[in-house]
């Protein structure tokens, strides 16, 4: 199948929908499609084979912030010019409803179109007041797909309809190996935590409730954290004694994060909710940290009911330290639920997330209709 | 001698002109919107059609006891061959006999040894899932249409033309858990 992905922002500004749009092409092109993606890009930039510069983007006050864009008609002209020259059978719009190429892609093809929704942001008027102008560009998008439910209830307040919900996948084979820290794990065993310290929904305290015990009753034992937040205020909760067993990182680089996965004996997830999947856990499974999580719905989910992690009841600091002792003590237990996340880590891998994109365009898709560029809008 | 007449009547001219042009493109508009429906309608009763036709494949594949065949020969039948009016019934118990199939204890586990069980598997998965990909672009494309239809001007002038009001498709189409 011939794809054709429109990227609305800079190719080599890091960002999600950049990564995002990077795996999906790649799992694509690896399953035998033909992918071309249009982006924006800097005029020195090195671009993979498969990617078109559309020219540069330029910075514009849009919804709040300062956002680098591409519009106008030279980027119209480039992305009508990229369309006709290729014939695809579906065009994966990314992002359609923010001022980039993806709206004036939409805006000038005709044909199997699908469009996926990165953003979600609180009910603005400005965008009540934006809607009707994207009215007639989003109509002609025959599939709609969401990266989350959030993402989802986004689209349909602002601008109405529906969307099925795919998530984003997990790059797995990032994680897979790593050296652990300098020193990590050490003889006395260690814990980690990985998420912001200040962000109350993250359950940090939970943690450090049962790092209360855990730390009385095991004089080596230590417990890593990695993320941004207040340090200060979080070892402030531990008593004195325990205080310099306790290593705050702070925000660590794509690189430390993975290596911190690897330096700990059990990696804890305390959440209270308000996740709706979990993406540290995926990571963590992905390197094959062995896991304890708070059982809310979504870990269940993924951790498949307690067999690829332990779970134990929401908020409760004394069962978290109940079973991560039992863990600590138990190394081929350890050993089994590593190899359990591994494997069940795989169903959120780009791979099968990918499968489902590929279902969706097989489902809009027409025999022998090609997108085109119609070279007018509206 | 006045010429206000002449300056009257292009004021008219021109109001007139205007309301055809908003009147025509918002026509144009409408009838985009019964493409898309009819479009993702052919695309959803590919979908089903499909799925039907997995199905009955699973159920003649040999790989499964007779009973669980039958149930699941019989629901595709009736989904492939319902009426207008018990299609949505039809598709719904399809639905249900595949999950009831599937969530089989252990089927999963038998069918991994088969020589093209996975492969079959993998089949009814991806049909399932474009079913309930199909249906949510489909009553998109409805509601969008409805919407617009609802809009007093269409409904002052005909600009529907007789095209009917498309109807949402309402089915229980949870996949099975693969």
């Amino acid at each position: 199948m011939r794809v054709g992905i429109v990227c609305p922002y800079t190719w080599n500004v890091p960002g999600g929908v950049q990564q995002h749009i990077r795996d999906l092409a790649e799992a694509l092109t690896g399953f035998g499609h033909s992918v071309s993606v249009i982006t924006p890009a800097d005029d020195d930039a090195e671009l993979p084979p498969y990617a078109v510069s559309a020219g540069r983007a330029v910075p514009v006050p849009y919804n709040g912030s300062v956002a680098r864009l591409a519009f106008g008609f030279l980027s119209a002209a480039r992305v009508r010019r990229w369309i006709n020259d290729n014939d695809f059978d579906v065009l994966h719009v990314h992002e359609p409803a923010a001022p980039s190429l993806g709206l004036l892609a939409c805006w000038t093809a005709d044909g199997p179109i699908v469009g996926t929704f990165h953003a979600s942001y609180a009910k603005s008027r400005v965008v009540s007041v934006t809607a009707p102008i994207l009215q007639s560009a989003l109509e002609k998008i025959t599939g709609r797909i969401a990266v989350s439910e959030a993402a989802r209830t986004t689209l349909v307040e602002h601008l109405g309809g529906d969307a099925v919900l795919i998530p984003n996948g997990v790059a797995t084979a990032r994680y897979t190996a790593a050296e652990p820290l300098p020193g990590w794990p050490g003889e006395g065993g260690a814990l980690g935590f990985l998420g912001r310290m200040d962000e109350q929904r993250k359950g940090l305290p939970v943690l450090l409730r049962a790092f209360e015990t855990l730390g009385r009753e095991r004089p080596g034992l230590r417990l890593l954290l990695a993320g941004p937040g207040d340090a200060a205020d979080a070892l402030a909760r531990v008593s004195p004694e325990l205080r310099d067993r306790v290593v705050p990182l702070g925000l660590v680089s794509e690189e430390d994060k993975v290596r911190a996965y690897h330096s700990v004996d059990v990696f804890v997830a305390p959440n209270l909710g308000g996740e709706s999947f979990g993406i540290v856990l995926a990571e963590a499974m992905s390197a094959g940290a062995p896991i304890i999580a708070s059982d809310i719905e979504a870990f269940d989910r993924v951790l498949r009911g307690g067999r690829a992690g332990a779970l134990f009841p929401v908020g409760d600091a004394a069962a978290l330290a109940a079973a991560a002792g039992e863990l600590l003590d138990d190394p081929a237990r350890r050993k089994q639920l590593s190899a359990e996340a591994r494997s069940a880590v795989r169903a959120y891998d780009w791979s099968s997330v990918a499968r489902e994109v590929e279902r969706v365009y097989e489902t809009v898709a027409l025999d022998g209709v090609a997108v085109v560029a119609t070279g007018r809008g509206g | 001698m006045s010429y206000d007449w002449i300056i009257d009547l292009l004021f008219w001219v021109a109001v007139v002109f205007l309301v055809a042009v908003y009147v025509s493109w918002r026509a144009t508009r409408l009838d985009r919107l019964h493409v898309r429906v009819e479009t993702a309608r052919a695309a959803l009763d590919a979908a089903l059609v499909r799925r039907a036709a997995v199905a009955l494949e699973l159920a003649a594949s040999r790989l499964l006891d007779p009973a669980t065949s039958l149930v699941l020969a019989t629901a595709a039948h009736e989904a492939r061959t319902a009426d207008s009016e018990g299609r949505e019934f039809a598709e719904s118990d399809l639905s249900r006999a595949l999950r009831a199939v599937v969530d089989q204890p252990g089927f999963a586990a038998a069918l991994d040894g088969r020589a093209d069980g996975a492969a079959v598997l993998d089949e009814v998965g991806a049909a399932a899932s474009k079913v309930v990909y199909a249906r949510n672009f489909y009553n998109d494309a409805v509601a969008s249409a409805r919407d617009a239809r609802r809009k007093w001007l269409i409904r002052a002038l005909p600009l529907a033309g007789r095209a009917p009001l498309p109807g949402f498709f309402e089915i229980d189409d949870d996949p099975p858990r693969l």
